[in-house]
């Protein structure tokens, strides 16, 4: 293995971790949900994409068989952290909205602006815990 | 020289990854609303993804790529499955 690749692998693996470990770190420390959302979908994202570039680059390197599986991992992780943020964002909402969790938090119950037609937010309607959808929403 | 800078940065690397976990056990066990609870444990394996990645580059080793893969798609899918319990009440509608 050339000294090049060797530097190249290890400065990724460095930022990789650190990168980790900031975004956990935001996670423990960040003080409402809202704010803790934003380590791991960015941080740690990153520094594991960081991570599986670094072993993609190791394993052709040092004379093993090139394989796409990491480029696969890093994809399907970058598709799907926005998408199961937004689902959590979403929960915390409806949650915090119906005053289900014992602590509001993120001034949602009170912050919230009310939608210009009179109804309500998307998310609080309908559900087993929400109230019915008006008859022309629900489409029968 | 050759070989001493991978092997400190891959410690290095195992050592963050690591404390990351702890982290958000920490926040797993803590809470204090259940979408933290779902957060810390989708940060979880994505943390456990990054250990599984760097423990085949210390082993020099392509067999754990299919476990990471799987652990993935899993985790992914059970995020959106709490989720939607908590939206709904109801997974499959």
């Amino acid at each position: 293995m050339s000294l090049a690749a060797e530097i190249l692998i290890a400065a990724l693996l460095v930022f990789g971790g650190a990168f980790t470990l900031v975004g956990s770190w935001g996670l423990a420390r960040l003080p409402s949900l809202m704010t803790r959302l934003h380590g791991p979908t960015k941080a740690t994202t990153l520094g594991v994409g960081a991570c599986l570039i670094a072993s993609m680059i190791y394993f052709p390197v040092s004379g093993h068989s090139w394989s796409a599986h990491e480029l696969l991992i890093t994809i399907f992780l970058l598709l799907t952290a926005p998408i199961s943020a937004n689902m959590i964002a979403k929960a915390h909402l409806h949650r915090q909205g119906h005053g289900i969790d014992a602590n509001p938090t993120d001034d949602i119950v009170s912050g919230l602006p009310a939608p210009p037609d009179g109804g309500d937010w998307a998310t609080f309607q309908g559900g087993a815990n929400g109230p019915r959808l008006p008859p022309s929403a629900r489409g029968d | 020289m050759t070989g001493s800078i991978l092997s400190w940065s891959l410690a290095f690397a195992l050592a963050c990854v690591s404390l990351a976990i702890l982290l958000s056990l920490f926040r797993l066990v803590r809470g204090p609303t259940s979408a933290d609870r779902i957060l810390a444990v989708d940060t979880l394996t994505i943390n456990v993804i990054a250990l599984i990645m760097l423990f085949g580059v210390a082993e020099a080793t392509t067999t754990y790529f299919e476990s990471a893969l799987l652990l993935a798609m899993v985790a992914f899918v059970a995020t959106v499955a709490y989720c939607k319990f908590l939206l709904r009440g109801d997974i499959v509608e």
